[in-house]
């Protein structure tokens, strides 16, 4: 099977498309000559077909990653890497268009939000590669006659294993941090959304990272995916995605070598609004929170619970907004929201629509496809929700808010942590004391106050109970890719 | 005829560049305000390079003022860390671009060694913007809990406008005139990636690179006012930087002496000030050393730059069993290696002295060494007809009280001594006024350790000497200075930690 097909997209841009794995700075076939099919959810129609990593593949990746681990990066200087991912994202920027188009096609986001993330991705390799040559161990003095430091080293292989809501952005979330500490990474992408990782791939030798440091493989989840968590010469594995496959991830880590684990996964973040906010604003962020990327975002605030005092006029007013929504064709300026990513995806979306109507909830607008083709949703509103109905307690992941009233603050703490998840939350208040009490009780990796999906490379992101284990992003994710080696030495003599 | 503000000019080594004349303020170049200048010449052959415009008292507020604007206007002050670091990464391209003119202006205008200035000195400097630039997203203030009844928080704020320079004060930052553009970026990179504005005055012997340089930070982006930079003699400029009641911090490099009065003119505002002063670092050598390693670090340890290093490790301890061993293969090294010469010649190692000033400081104190009666082991006089140039010296036999081991030289000149125990190294060692760099030569893992622990010294170097990396603190201790420079130690010189206390429950 050739290993590249050219692609012109709807924007004019014409490319070469990487279809191998790329391993050792090199692309190869699957050893079993497996490959499966990549669709565009915009026309449902195939795009092309991409080389499939079985669990053989796995292991060649593992094998040059410890190699180049053992030998050749564990020889460069903490400068040196911060200087390959800095030429990294300067690769990134100098190809953005042909990235964010990419990504559009598999992806099914518009172009414009895409050159976002493309850019929010070189921000994350400048910030890492900036952090580089800054990580720093300790000196302890304990008492005289001994000399004490902590050394901060890298784990070694690290698998990765990245979603299809921001492909090109997870996948500088994880390589970032992890490369910036000394590790080697085999980083797997969706099954939905292979095509963007592999042109990202072709940019790595270029940015000067040596073989075997960087491996990118596309592959499906229950066959890569669950090699990696299981491989016993992986030393890590780094997981964003459902709660249900982090625990499967956890499990094999567990049974396999123990493997370190973090994990990015579910949300039903809560965005409370109380009386006193200032409403426009609010509006605004709250249409951000739910419907941005289609609400395709794990930390989507998808549970809005408004305060009695203005909940008519808020509800009033958020159908108005939303009808701003633009939906169509990603390569449209225009286009805000695009299809949702995946037949699946569409299925599943449209059920929990369903369940909400049988369950007795409003609907303010919305609640059907969009269009005849393509995997498109309407922007959809659910009022006078109450707490037991699943489509406030499970994670919908789609473009479908669902909206309550509260009465106190006391309610509005115990209702937003009624919930095994706790990624993030919103609160939209004018009052110092309610923001701060709130942001307290929260029980949320983030809380943002009077704004929504504020994310950003320099602060910690992930969840507290099921929504994950450790932070990304930040100088937090430094720690999950590094381990604390305590070297003790004794200034003092014998022991009698 | 008034001098122009720029000017075309031929170095030695064939190279054409533009040189700017003027004082940089708002990012234009400017005439003093009183027309005064001054002239630079080269140290190789003595002769006039250019006149440069010099500042006085009143470009100094001129400067300030900008400064003062720049660091309250939000085309600085309210653009993103990430923003400040992106400017500094362009700026280390564009020095990186500009490699070779800015060494060779270094080559001609000091007479540092064209190999060295451009490997090294350039590198480096690169190499700190950069380091620096990362930096500037990564300042990060704290939350501390105290309880329930209180939301306590830290904001780490740039101090403000800095004089550096090298011989005064005013938050600006001031800058030795052995490696001036090493010494502009360890200044400027951790003063402007923490928000900061500045007032850079460069030394009167060696005015022209920090010009050059000044044009780059304009193209690099960074807004007028943000980086100014003059030429100026110490005690007129330098007095007003460190007199100035709008100058928030000085970071100085240079003489003990020269940092004592700008110790007491800071105290004008009370100006946080930083200094890194003068040094006579020991190098020790114990009966386990490697001697070859110990010979040929001991010889760049004080003969490299023509031993104008603040660093230099200028005393040179060694056991007694193995020091005539050490004397004798430390002259076939200096001979061998110390090829005096013209600094643009890729043979050369070691170039001329700076200035006429510092050539005859060095001749005295070779007088005074013979006066003392220490033993000349090589050198002892100036090198050839023209130019700066001395030939490397080396004393032995030299006692704790002499003149030449007590007083730092600043020249390719060597004392060096023996001792017999472990604590008799140390207690000569320390015996100084300073406390800058040391080195240790031994294999002994628990001697290395304990002994680097009991030295005076803000940096010690086990098993080399002056080794440094912009990523490792560097200051002094005692009469060498205050606080540390590179590393992330230098940011703490240039933020101010703002604690804020948020009451949630305590009422009166």
């Amino acid at each position: 099977m050739s290993l590249t097909q050219t692609i012109e997209l709807p924007n004019g841009v014409k490319y070469e498309q990487p279809l191998g794995l790329f391993i050792n700075n090199e692309w190869v076939n699957s050893v079993d000559g497996g490959s499966f099919e990549v669709i565009n959810p915009t026309t449902e129609k195939v795009i092309t077909s991409v080389q499939e990593a079985s669990e053989k593949d796995v292991d060649i990746a593992v094998k040059a990653a410890r190699a180049a681990f053992e030998g050749e990066w564990s020889q460069v200087t903490p400068q040196d890497r911060g200087r390959y991912l800095n030429n990294l994202a300067d690769l990134f920027e100098k190809n953005r268009l042909l990235l964010a188009s990419v990504e559009a096609l598999d992806n099914g986001k518009a172009v414009s939000e895409a050159q976002g993330d493309v850019q929010a991705a070189a921000n994350v390799f400048r910030y890492y590669g900036g952090w580089a040559d800054k990580v720093h161990g300790k000196v302890i003095d304990t008492a005289p006659g001994k000399f004490n430091y902590t050394k901060q080293e890298p784990v070694g292989v690290c698998g990765q294993i990245i979603p299809w809501n921001f492909p090109i952005l997870m996948w500088s979330w994880k390589i970032g941090p992890a490369i910036a500490t000394g590790n080697v990474v085999i980083i797997k992408s969706a099954e939905q959304t292979p095509l963007s990782a592999l042109v990202a791939a072709t940019l790595i030798k270029e940015a000067g990272f040596p073989p075997g440091v960087i491996n990118v493989i596309s592959g499906l989840g229950r066959v890569a995916g669950a090699a990696i968590s299981a491989h016993m010469d992986i030393d890590k594995v780094a997981f964003t995605g459902s709660t249900p496959v982090g625990r499967m991830i956890m499990k094999a880590a567990a049974n396999s070598n123990l493997k370190k684990v973090t994990l990015e996964l579910g949300g039903k973040s809560p965005n409370i609004v109380f009386d006193d906010a200032n409403v426009d604003d609010a509006i605004s962020w709250v249409n951000f929170g739910i419907f941005f990327n289609h609400g395709q975002v794990c930390c989507a605030g998808s549970r809005i619970y408004v305060q009695e005092g203005i909940y008519d006029k808020f509800v009033e007013a958020f159908k108005a907004r939303i009808t701003k929504n633009v939906v169509g064709d990603p390569f449209h300026p225009e286009t805000f929201q695009g299809p949702q990513v995946s037949q699946l995806q569409f299925d599943r979306v449209m059920s929990y629509i369903e369940h909400g109507k049988q369950e007795g909830a409003k609907i303010e607008c919305g609640g059907g496809r969009h269009g005849t083709s393509g995997y498109f949703i309407q922007p959809t509103i659910f009022s006078n929700v109450t707490e037991d109905m699943k489509i406030m307690q499970e994670e919908i992941f789609g473009p479908v808010a669902s909206i309550a009233k509260f009465k106190t603050l006391d309610d509005a703490i115990r209702i937003g942590n009624n919930t095994t998840f706790g990624l993030a939350s919103a609160v939209h208040t004018t009052s110092l004391a309610t923001a701060i009490d709130v942001s307290n009780r929260l029980k949320a990796g983030t809380v943002w106050i009077n704004t929504y999906n504020a994310l950003h490379h320099q602060l910690p992101f992930g969840g507290y109970k099921e929504s994950g284990i450790g932070r990304e992003l930040g100088k937090a994710a430094l720690a999950n890719y590094t381990q604390t080696k305590t070297v003790c030495i004794n200034l003092a003599g014998g022991k009698d | 005829m008034t001098l122009p503000l720029f000017k075309e000019l031929t170095a030695p080594n064939g190279k054409k560049f533009n040189q700017p004349l003027g004082l940089f303020i708002n990012n234009e170049f400017v005439k003093s305000q009183s027309g005064k200048t001054l002239t630079t010449i080269s140290p190789t052959d003595e002769t006039e390079i250019t006149d440069v415009y010099a500042a006085d008292a009143a470009d100094v507020d001129i400067a300030v003022k900008a400064a003062r604007a720049a660091f309250l206007n939000p085309a600085w002050c309210d653009i993103s860390p990430a923003e400040r670091g992106q400017l500094l990464y362009k700026l280390a391209d564009l020095v990186q671009q500009h490699e070779e003119q800015l060494a060779t202006i270094e080559t001609w205008d000091m007479g540092k060694p064209y190999t060295v200035a451009k490997a090294e000195d350039l590198a480096e400097s690169v190499n700190v913007f950069k380091y620096y630039a990362g930096w500037a997203d990564k300042v990060e203030g704290r939350t501390i809990d105290t309880g329930p009844n209180k939301l306590a928080y830290t904001l780490h704020q740039p101090v403000g406008v800095c004089g550096q320079s090298k011989t005064h004060l005013i938050f600006t930052k001031k800058t030795y005139n052995n490696r001036f553009n090493k010494m502009a970026a360890w200044k400027l990179a951790p003063a402007l990636a923490c928000g900061n504005t500045v007032v850079l005055k460069s030394a009167e012997q060696t005015p022209l690179s920090a010009l050059y340089l000044a044009q780059l930070v304009k193209e690099a982006g960074f807004p007028p006012g943000v980086v100014n930079v003059l030429t100026g003699y110490g005690k007129t400029a330098g007095a007003a930087i460190a007199g100035h009641e709008d100058v928030d911090k000085i970071a100085f490099t240079g003489s003990t002496a020269t940092a004592r009065h700008i110790m007491k003119a800071a105290s004008v505002n009370l100006k946080n000030i930083t200094l890194e002063t003068g040094g006579k670092s020991p190098l020790i050598i114990f009966e386990d050393a490697d001697l070859e390693q110990a010979v040929k670090w001991g010889h760049v340890g004080i003969m490299h730059n023509m031993g104008q290093v603040c660093t230099a490790t200028s005393r040179i301890l060694v056991h007694e069993s193995v020091y005539s061993q050490f004397i004798e293969k430390f002259k076939k090294e200096t001979a061998k290696v110390s090829v005096v010469g013209d600094p643009f010649s890729e043979k050369t190692f070691q170039g001329p002295q700076v200035s006429k000033q510092q050539h005859e400081r060095i001749l005295e104190y070779i007088e005074h060494g013979k006066a003392e009666g220490a033993t000349l082991v090589s050198g002892g006089t100036p090198h050839g007809e023209k130019g700066f140039f001395v030939a490397p010296t080396i004393f032995a036999d030299v006692k704790a009280h002499h003149k030449i081991n007590q007083e730092e030289v600043f020249g390719p000149f060597v004392v060096i001594d023996k001792f017999s125990t472990q604590e008799e190294a140390i207690s000569r060692a320390n015996g100084t006024q300073y406390g800058l760099g040391a080195s240790i030569f031994t294999k002994d893992i628990t001697r290395a350790h304990r002994v680097a622990a009991k030295l005076d010294a803000g940096m010690v170097w086990i098993n080399s000497s002056n080794d440094s990396h912009y990523a490792i603190p560097f200051g002094g201790v005692k009469q060498s200075g205050i606080g540390r420079e590179l590393g992330q130690y230098a940011l703490s010189a240039y933020t101010n930690a703002k604690a804020v206390h948020v009451n949630l429950g305590t009422v009166l």
